[in-house]
């Protein structure tokens, strides 16, 4: 009976390793412990899958490079609120507000594993930077609103903001501006997605590497594991929408050169 | 009544007076400012003014930078009021750079409403969401300014055209009104074919932009090389016309009598001359786009990847994503922000605890800090690598007499019969001893000094192997106070 409670107090130790992402096992012997013998006692790990449920996490992976990831289901308390993490971005009337944050996030996924393998990779590390995830999503929204422009379906009705499309959104947010005082603007695009970055090395995602273009971050591998099961959840949703992109795992736009076209540049 | 090519033109002549909206507005509000009289500006005359500077300033590689528009439009302001003094000018600057990128509004943009008969017959209203001067951010952190297609299309009075077929409108308009002697009309034509080669290089630069971040969201395949194939037919023909017309002005500049149409011609020969340094520019940039593409594809396409196929982050979540309505997307973004964010911790919190910590005072801190305690240092002796029995056998040992200098190996063979270890430390000193220098040891008054000598005969020796030294110990002998000071002064 007594080793049953021990093997739940260590379950439960192990869980608690991982509500602190900036821990990795190489740093700490027990943790170190710990991860290893999640490797090897199934006992131990049914214990840790329990006690994650019981607190509506999930497990993602527990490896030792990155150690213990857990995700949180929708409505746990552990959740990230978007509420929380930006303000003025509840109720009705700010879809949009959110929208652009969360683009901010999906952007900054999409730019540090630009390729299929690179998600599958365990020690692809992806550098990015605020300026390039900004670039990155303001160019595939304007490659949507040239789209939109041919046909000339850009505009969205005015009664009906909700019916606006999320690229358009996008692409009037100013890129950056000044605020008189020095200080970047916090509401533009570029503003948007430094408070996305800071937010993510804070959570132990990423890893702040330097200044330029407004910070410049490589990922961890805590982050891969976190936005693959991330994507596969958005996919999901996706698909309850009835959108569908089916990839074969190559890179979606296939650059196919013939000695001809180099001549031509 | 179905929807006809007019009314999308209607809808484009309604977007084009929507661009000018923002320019009027000025003049409508200036009389509003309560800090200063700006009603005696032409506002709208200095917002033409701004995107005129914005636009010309406009580099290939950079935007312009938000000082110098602010001073060069206070001087476009300082021409209208001269009598006014300069801290206003600079005022109305930047109350009309600041109204033309709308600061205060969320998007830091402009929105127009227009109405429109679908295909059902029915009116309905939408809304033009446009920009005439946007904030980007230089390499180096700053922000710079650009002009948007929008403003260009304000300023040179036509909406949504083709760049290429404006392109050559503009050139024949130009060589006629030079040829009919039109030049302020050609100045103006000429400024024109300039803005286009500026959005022509605009165009490159965001594509190449694109590239370097992912080469797959940029066709390389057909759009790219026809995009280039056409700029560089554009500045073929550019540089054909505007060398024919450089020479056509020229003339008319060493021929003009009047002052003013001779001011005007020369004008005109500086626009064309920055045109021509444009289109090299844009010429050189073109000539390195595939050559950056392919280093672009090289670190990016072929760098190896797993086989294990996964998520496309960017063709099945983000691009879906960003053409879903705001409404759809936000329930599937809000999916992937719960998930990708990670986890956070609420503070649990007890009651006596949260007591606790608010009843302690706070620790006091001394000015100085705590006392340093003297750390406790132990001595510890080295010890000898040698027993010290060695010491003084070998200081007999090589106790030389000065006339008889002994090879290493004979001193080998007695330093082992009188100590095992004894050889090794022989080995030692002496190596160390090839090393002496002599100057120190004549400084400390030494009557000798041991040198070893290395004279090519190998060591024949069961341990060590080398040179066979001879060692010998040399005696100092005081030169003489002349020799002494000539190898001084040498």
């Amino acid at each position: 009976m007594t080793t049953t409670v021990q093997v739940t107090a260590d379950a439960a130790r192990l869980i608690a390793y991982g509500l602190r992402p900036k821990l990795v096992p190489a740093r700490d012997d027990v943790y170190r412990s710990l991860v290893l013998r999640a490797r090897t006692d199934d006992e131990f790990i049914a214990a840790v899958q329990a006690v994650a449920s019981g607190l509506d996490l999930v497990v993602l992976e527990i490896s030792e490079r990155s150690g213990i990831v857990v995700g949180s289901v929708e409505d746990s308390v552990f959740a990230v609120k978007m509420t929380d993490y930006a303000r003025r971005t509840g109720g009705e009337g700010k879809a949009a507000e959110r929208v652009l944050h969360a683009l901010a996030h999906l952007g900054a996924a999409t730019l540090a594993f630009p390729r299929p393998a690179d998600l599958a990779n365990e020690t692809y590390l992806g550098r990015i930077s605020v300026d390039g995830v900004d670039a990155f999503v303001r160019e595939a929204a304007s490659r949507l609103a040239e789209r939109a422009a041919e046909s000339d379906s850009g505009d969205t009705a005015v009664d009906q903001p909700g019916l606006e499309s999320a690229w358009h959104a996008y692409t009037r947010r100013a890129r950056t501006g000044s605020t008189g005082d020095g200080r970047a603007l916090t509401s533009s695009t570029t503003g948007i997605v430094g408070k996305a970055l800071t937010f993510l090395a804070d959570q132990g995602l990423l890893v702040r590497t330097g200044t330029d273009r407004r910070g410049t971050f490589r990922t961890t591998p805590r982050y891969r594991v976190q936005v693959r099961e991330a994507g596969v959840v958005m996919f999901d949703e996706l698909l309850r929408l009835g959108i569908t992109e089916i990839s074969d795992g190559s890179a979606t736009i296939a650059v196919g050169w013939t000695a001809e076209s180099l001549t031509e540049l | 009544m179905s929807q006809t090519g007019s009314d999308i033109g209607f809808a484009q002549r309604v977007k084009a007076l929507a661009c000018t909206a923002p320019l009027h507005d000025l003049d409508s509000r200036k009389a509003q400012v309560q800090s200063a009289d700006f009603a005696v500006y032409q506002m709208s005359e200095l917002a033409l003014n701004a995107i005129d500077l914005v636009t010309l300033a406009m580099d290939f590689d950079a935007g312009a930078p938000p000082e110098r528009i602010l001073a060069d439009l206070a001087a476009f302001a300082a021409r209208q009021m001269p009598g006014r003094d300069d801290a206003e000018h600079s005022r109305v600057a930047r109350w009309v750079l600041e109204n033309l990128l709308n600061v205060g509004s969320a998007d830091r943009g402009f929105r127009a409403v227009y109405g429109m008969t679908t295909s059902d017959g029915s009116y309905s209203r939408y809304a033009f969401d446009f920009k005439l001067i946007e904030e980007v951010s230089g390499a180096d952190g700053g922000i710079f300014l650009r002009a948007t297609n929008e403003a260009v299309n304000v300023l040179v009075g036509a909406l949504e055209i083709d760049i290429e077929s404006a392109q050559i409108a503009a050139d024949l308009r130009l060589e006629t009104l030079i040829k009919r002697g039109r030049l302020s009309d050609a100045q103006a034509a000429a400024q024109a074919a300039r803005y286009r080669t500026i959005q022509y290089g605009e165009k490159l630069r965001q594509r190449l932009e694109a590239t370097e971040r992912d080469v797959r969201t940029v066709d390389w395949l057909h759009e790219m090389p026809q995009f280039i194939a056409e700029a560089i037919e554009h500045i073929e023909a550019r540089y054909k016309a505007e060398n024919a017309i450089l020479v056509n002005i020229t003339q008319v500049r060493d021929t003009a009598d009047i002052p003013t149409r001779k001011l005007q011609a020369a004008q005109l020969v500086e626009v064309v001359r920055d045109c021509l340094r444009r289109h090299e520019q844009l010429q050189a940039a073109l000539q390195g786009a595939g050559r950056r593409f392919r280093a672009q594809q090289d670190r990016q396409t072929f760098a190896p990847g797993s086989v294990a196929a996964s998520l496309d982050l960017h063709a099945q979540l983000l691009v879906p994503a960003l053409a879903l309505t705001v409404m759809q997307a936000d329930d599937v973004l809000a999916a992937y922000f719960g998930r990708g964010a990670g986890v956070s911790v609420p503070p649990a919190l007890r009651l006596t605890d949260l007591f606790l910590a608010l009843v302690t005072p706070p620790a006091e801190r001394e000015l100085l800090g705590g006392e340093i305690e003297e750390p406790d240092l132990d001595e510890t002796e080295e010890e000898p690598a040698f027993p010290p029995e060695c010491y003084e056998l070998l200081d007999d040992l090589l106790d030389l007499d000065v006339e008889a200098p002994r090879r290493l190996s004979g001193l080998l063979a007695e330093a082992r019969s009188l100590h095992p270890e004894l050889a090794r430390l022989v080995v030692v000193r002496v190596v160390a001893l090839a090393a002496q220098e002599i100057n120190p040891a004549m400084r400390h008054g030494a009557p000798s000094v041991f040198i070893a000598v290395d004279d090519g005969t190998p060591l024949h020796d069961p341990e060590y192997g080398g040179a066979d030294l001879i060692v010998a110990r040399a005696a100092i002998e005081p030169a003489s106070v002349d020799s002494y000071q000539e190898a001084e002064a040498a």
